[in-house]
């Protein structure tokens, strides 16, 4: 396999031709904040903004999930403005998360606090005010409950669903503020065309998705 | 794709004119031609009901005389409009004609020869008789090229459009290499009129030299931002010219199929653009070897479901293709991976309107025309506090004092100006200040607005700031689709904080925040539509800190606005004591008279703020005044 020389954050690394800032970052142990992001997607998502980085050359922060990676390229994961961007993603979805650590079976593995450490933000944020949707949790399958209040939207076990399994009972429905992971038609899952694989259980980065 | 058999495609079309250049002399020939106005600003206005009489009237009078609907001139604040081209006369153009003139008019002018002047706007041509529209102060700066033919032609028929020179330079093109044309577009310096600018031609050699086939043209018609019309107008218009604009571009880029994309809350445009394909379609100007060319070209229509989104190229073809409209990340451009991953062309409706009078008229008769970096002209829709609402054109550099004040006469009532948002919910308010600005791309970019597609809402002294840029901001929230971080979570906000402060709550210190916070949406969001959205937040802080100041410190609305910051009283000395208009009119029976002095007093726990009173209390005597904050209300 070709591949090329780049520098990230110091460290000079080797990444196969075409391949994204991101994954050839985490390969090499270099941490950059991600939720959306999947390797065995064709095009990024790019959706959840967390993946900041600032590449030499270039005036404005880029996504890394997006950039594709070219010999020679300095990569900084930790310039400021890359920071306040990725801060500021992190906070929003805190503040629009239920954040109840203490009674949350996925306490300690979340990604959320994983990243909220990683970037130094509380998870309790205090610079915007919590805004939650107070949707009903979905306990109608029998190997899993789903909480939309605890859901950051990053189309993980959707994709999971689709593309590995080629089920297809997950999706992403309504719009804006509103937009949530749900089933055709709003169903609960247990009604739904789920197979009860869990594998979407295991994708879910926060404790939206949780075994019972 | 080469032209071949090149004279046959210039005599098959010399032979469509011929007939569409009869069909026209045969109009001018008659007793007198009657063109109603009759886009969706005319309808709005009675214009159907106006057509209908003029043909009962003639019926009865037994004349013979052709009547058809017209699109928009323009001056939609005088709509109906009515233009009558009888010989012997100017064409004279009508206003606001109802049903009852338009039987004054079949009898006393058509069958008579009393022009009746007391109905008249303007005359189409200089003469002794009328005065001319080209007289009127708004006629020194308008230029109309895109426009020319709106209000002028039957949209529905195929023939006023051809006779005017219409698809002329489509076959003009026909006979010219695609990279000549594409060359042409890029020397005539054309950006797009979508919003961003960004130039025409580069796009088209972009698209042309991706690999891929096919290749697709796209015309972009999902006009949505509020205070928006121009597509709108263009469309119902002048159909034909849109579609003229897609073939040059097909045959440039090397496409075979083209889509124009309407939002289906047009129901007007998308009738007569489908007309106007079919009866292209029947001439052999769109099909299978256009004219005996062997260059093949279709276009099918495609109704958007009214999302706001949908405006923004990728989410844009991605509704095209049967999926949620949600935008993906670029790059790829879509004029490299489009449509179904093929090279894909996307325009503007009026960017593509340009194109036939580009290759008619020559790049260098366009680049005269405007500003060194954004030549031509640019079309705005004049809404909100404007005197002659309605679109106009204007050469690029025009300032926003000419066409506000020169064009659209100025504000009603003659009340100060305040700002103008400029460019919807994705542009900016700009100030006073502003006003001597040269419209341009590059100028209002770097005034914190942006050229938008050309809305333009001008708000006077009694529109609050802070509440436009909430009710901008609630827009963009509800038409966020909420794929990404920034503009799903980080508008909702920005709206929340908004809402306090027209509220009179909130904290100075949340001005800073909020400043901070519209700046990472905009950079960090995934669209377009993200990253412009904090836009007329960002202006307005800029340009009116004050009266946000004003709402959080002193819980005062300075333009009288924001409804929880106002109350409305009655000034005693000046009430009528005899008179009870706001006592009827008051919907929660909240007015009472003074038990002894009998003037009338507002309860101001009951009252809801509905204003009904203050439009019920009679000119002469104007006792009722809003107040802000409402602790100014005497005890």
């Amino acid at each position: 396999m070709k591949t090329v020389s780049l520098t990230i954050d110091g460290k000079e690394i080797k990444a196969p031709v075409g391949e994204k800032v991101l994954w050839a970052a985490l390969d090499n142990d270099i941490y950059i904040p991600h939720l959306c992001a999947r390797h065995d997607n064709s095009a990024p998502d790019a959706s959840c903004r967390l993946c900041w980085v600032e590449i030499e050359g270039k005036s404005r922060p880029v996504t890394a999930c997006t950039e594709t990676v070219e010999a020679g390229m300095v990569v900084n994961t930790k310039g400021q403005a890359a920071l306040r961007l990725a801060r500021t993603a992190i906070e929003l979805l805190l503040a629009s998360n239920e954040v109840d650590c203490a009674s949350c079976a996925k306490s300690g593995a979340c990604e959320l606090q994983k990243i909220a450490a990683h970037l130094k933000v509380k998870l309790k944020t205090r610079r915007f005010k919590k805004i939650l949707r107070h949707l009903p949790v979905d306990s109608s399958s029998p190997l899993f409950t789903y909480d939309p209040n605890k859901c950051v939207l990053c189309g993980q076990c959707i994709q999971v669903c689709r593309q590995r399994l080629g089920i297809g009972a997950l999706g992403f429905a309504h719009r804006g503020f509103n937009r949530r992971m749900t089933t055709f038609g709003d169903q609960p899952i247990g009604q739904s065309e789920c197979q009860n694989c869990g594998d979407c259980v295991a994708a879910c980065p926060t404790g939206a998705l949780c075994f019972k | 794709m080469k032209a071949t058999g090149l004279p046959s495609v210039a005599s098959t079309f010399q032979k469509i004119k011929g007939q569409a250049g009869a069909r026209w002399q045969e109009l001018q020939d008659s007793r007198a031609v009657i063109m109603v106005g009759a886009a969706t600003c005319g309808r709005a206005a009675g214009a159907l009901k106006v057509l209908r009489a003029f043909k009962d009237e003639l019926k009865k009078q037994n004349l013979d005389c052709p009547v058809f609907e017209v699109g928009c001139m323009g001056h939609c604040y005088a709509e109906p409009i009515v233009i009558i081209a009888k010989p012997g006369y100017p064409s004279i153009v009508y206003q606001q004609v109802n049903p009852v003139i338009a039987q004054r008019l079949v009898r006393e002018f058509i069958l008579g020869d009393d022009s009746c002047l007391e109905f008249v706007l303007g005359a189409l041509e200089e003469n002794e008789l009328v005065p001319g529209l080209a007289d009127f102060p708004r006629a020194r700066f308008e230029q109309k090229v895109i426009l020319k033919n709106c209000g002028h032609i039957d949209p529905e028929d195929i023939d006023h459009y051809i006779a005017g020179g219409g698809y002329s330079a489509f076959v003009k093109a026909l006979q010219l290499k695609p990279e000549q044309i594409i060359n042409e577009v890029k020397k005539s310096g054309l950006r797009g009129r979508g919003g961003a600018g960004f130039a025409t031609g580069e796009k088209w050699a972009t698209c042309r030299n991706a690999p891929g086939k096919p290749r697709y043209v796209i015309c972009n018609g999902d006009e949505g931002d509020p205070g928006a019309f121009m597509d709108r107008a263009i469309l119902e218009s002048d159909p034909h010219s849109v579609i003229e604009g897609m073939l040059i571009a097909g045959y440039a880029v090397g496409a075979g199929h083209g889509y124009i994309y309407v939002r289906a809350e047009y129901p007007l445009a998308v009738h007569r653009t489908r007309l106007a394909l079919s009866q292209a379609r029947k001439l052999n100007l769109l099909g299978k070897n256009i004219l005996g060319s062997d260059f093949s070209f279709d276009i099918k229509l495609f109704q958007g479901s009214g999302a706001f989104v949908c405006g923004e190229e990728t989410a844009l073809i991605a509704s095209l293709e049967g999926k949620a409209g949600t935008p993906g990340h670029r790059p790829p451009y879509p004029a490299v991976s489009g449509l179904e991953g093929k090279p894909t062309l996307i325009n503007n409706v009026k960017t593509l309107a340009f194109i036939r009078h580009i290759i008619d008229k020559g790049a260098r008769w366009f680049t005269g025309i405007g500003t060194k970096n954004s030549p031509g002209t640019a079309v705005f829709a004049l809404a909100g506090k404007v005197v002659n609402t309605g679109l106009t054109e204007v050469p690029m550099g025009t300032t926003l004092r000419q066409v506000i004040f020169d064009v659209g006469s100025g504000i009603p009532g003659g009340k100060p100006f305040k700002a103008v948002q400029i460019g919807g919910p994705s542009g900016g308010c700009l100030p006073e200040s502003a006003l001597d600005l040269p419209i341009d791309f590059d100028s209002l970019t770097q005034a914190g607005a942006m050229m938008g597609s050309g809305g333009m809402i001008v708000l006077d002294e009694d529109d609050c700031m802070v509440e436009i840029a909430r009710y901008f901001l609630e827009f963009t929230q509800r038409e966020s689709c909420g794929k990404c971080t920034f503009c799903r979570l980080g508008t909702k906000q920005m709206l929340e904080m908004l809402a306090e402060f027209t509220r009179g709550k909130g904290k100075i210190k949340d001005l800073d925040t909020l400043t901070e916070l519209a700046e990472d949406v905009r950079a960090g969001s995934l669209c377009g539509l993200g990253r412009t959205a904090p836009n007329p937040v960002l202006t307005n802080l800029r340009y009116f800190r004050d009266e946000y100041e004003a709402h959080i410190r002193e819980g005062r609305c300075p333009a009288l606005m924001c409804q929880e910051l106002i109350a409305f009283y009655i000034i005693p000395d000046k009430c009528e004591l005899t008179c009870d208009a706001c006592v009827g009119n008051c919907t929660v029976e909240a007015i009472y008279s003074h038990p002894k002095k009998r003037y009338k007093i507002i309860d101001q726990e009951k009252c809801v703020k509905c204003g009904t009173c203050l439009t019920a209390c009679p000119p002469q005597y104007n006792a009722i005044v809003k107040l802000s904050p409402p602790t100014e209300v005497p005890k």
